[in-house]
């Protein structure tokens, strides 16, 4: 797997993309720190950036590298090499790539600023690890459905639907869901949806761990109250693995049985 | 060699082969005719554990080839379309490949010079022509020393004077000893290179023997008008 891993690398380091998306970061990042001059207020709109538009990337990179490699995916598959290995090397060399984009993007711009001397280390390394978490997700995610999905047309649509849908659409059944049933406790509900969408989690990971209560909102609120910051960290970090390996193992079990 | 047992395969609806029964011999060029979408590539694939079978079992050597992978050792595929990453260059693909192989020697370099490819090892792969994708398509293929070679639609795109080098590179490794099966539509090629003729129709196997017994059963003079006459009485 690690040679296949090598080699998806290799070829993405290449990629105009991964410099595009790389530059992006750098850039965001300096303006940031430029216009607000302050590292913690700049670290919460990187927040709202990251989370959005990092889920986005991963689903696209991913359902994109993969109908792009089809061809030369079938080349190893008639190679001396497990599947499993071709499709779990190939995804590692997606995610790493972006995940990297992404943390040597912003980290540079931040550690000319000077974050290591600043208190604001500890919340910007939790944003960079979800920021990666939340690539490893999402392009786990785009890799089965387009594993799934012969037609690269259904791919894309499925893929960016599913960004649409846990970026979007999820946050909006869901504080509907909080108007409509307002008679009721809540708590729990609220608690298990937030974990079913690795986004949400994300931000309210993030958010507990800046202890900004003005910005928790509901979910945030009742993280906090049930399990008090440490847990509700170490809790919402199991779901994000989780997040992670179960897209993983579907991965290689679509992988075994599916006909090129 | 490979000896086929049963084999069937669906894809949705589309029944491609009916039960297979296949028994190939080391040595010698076997080809794999069929109209379109008689299963040809199908049951390649198959033997390459690329397609999984509904049922049936194919087995390479006396052992079986299902969920395994290392069988692929002994095996060297030309698969039909050729289209590589393309941010990698030629020198960096047949490097790749040679690496999945690790301990296998190779003779890429004689290949290299054959398909006269010298100058192209340091372009781009998306920037190649087809048939210079091709090139290197078969350089990847005849470098391993394997004693199994599968062929799908190996003259694609080749201009004369690579096709005349790919019919000696054909020959030479069949002198070797080994066990070449070869798909094509050009059926001049197989004539002139084929041992034995394996015709599928329909997901059976409507006829496997030499050329000359082909000829007898359909009662026509040339191949070509062999191959038609099956096509016609069968599409009838």
């Amino acid at each position: 797997m690690l040679k296949i891993l090598k080699y998806s690398f290799y070829d993405l380091m290449r990629s105009r993309w991964s410099y595009v998306y790389f530059l992006f970061y750098l850039l965001l990042g300096l303006v940031l720190l430029f216009l607000n001059n302050d590292l913690s207020k700049a670290v919460i709109t990187l927040m709202n950036v990251i989370i959005i538009l990092v889920p986005l990337i991963g689903t696209i990179f991913g359902v994109m590298y993969y109908y792009n490699s089809k061809e030369f995916t079938e080349l190893l598959l008639a190679q001396p090499v497990k599947r499993s290995s071709i499709f779990l090397g190939q995804y590692f060399g997606v995610a790493l790539s972006l995940a990297m984009s992404l943390v040597i993007g912003l980290g540079l711009p931040f550690i000319f600023y000077g974050i290591f001397n600043s208190n604001a280390i500890g919340n910007f390394a939790l944003l960079l690890i979800t920021g990666a978490f939340l690539t490893l997700i999402f392009t786990a995610l785009a890799f089965v459905i387009a594993l799934t999905n012969d037609n690269k047309i259904k791919g894309f649509g499925y893929a960016i639907l599913l960004w649409l849908f846990l970026a979007v659409i999820y946050d909006g059944l869901f504080l509907m869901s909080l108007v409509f049933f307002e008679d009721y406790p809540l708590d729990k509900f609220s608690l298990v949806a937030t974990m079913l969408n690795p986004i949400d989690l994300s931000r309210v990971l993030i958010l507990l761990k800046m202890d900004i209560s003005a910005l928790l909102g509901y979910t945030g609120a009742v993280f906090q109250k049930f399990f008090g910051t440490n847990q509700g960290i170490i809790l919402s970090s199991v779901m994000l693995i989780l997040w992670v390996s179960i897209p993983l193992i579907s991965i290689r079990r679509i992988a075994n049985s599916k006909d090129f | 060699m490979i000896s086929i047992e049963n084999l069937h395969k669906k894809f949705g609806k589309n029944q491609v082969l009916e039960g297979i029964d296949l028994e190939i011999e080391p040595g010698g060029i076997f080809a794999v005719l069929g109209p379109n979408g008689s299963g040809k590539t199908t049951l390649i694939k198959s033997i390459l554990g690329m397609v999984i079978p509904n049922s049936g079992s194919i087995k390479l050597n006396g052992k079986s080839v299902k969920n395994d992978w290392k069988y692929r050792n002994n095996i060297d595929y030309l698969p039909q379309i050729a289209n590589f990453p393309g941010n990698l260059t030629v020198r960096e693909l047949i490097r790749m490949i040679k690496d999945l192989r690790s301990y296998k020697k190779a003779e890429d370099e004689r290949l290299i010079e054959l398909f006269k490819l010298e100058a192209f090892l340091d372009k781009k792969l998306s920037n190649l022509s087809g048939g210079t994708k091709q090139k290197v398509n078969l350089v990847l293929t005849f470098m391993f020393d394997s004693p199994l070679i599968i062929l799908d639609e190996p003259t694609t795109g080749l201009d004369p004077i690579s096709h005349l080098r790919l019919k000696e590179l054909i020959t030479q490794e069949k002198q070797k000893g080994k066990t070449i099966l070869i798909t094509s539509h050009i059926m001049s090629f197989v004539e002139e290179v084929a041992d034995e003729i394996v015709f599928l129709l329909e997901g059976k196997i409507y006829f496997k023997g030499g050329i000359p017994a082909l000829k007898a059963k359909t009662e026509q003079p040339d191949f070509e008008h062999a191959i038609a006459s099956i096509l016609t009485t069968s599409y009838a």
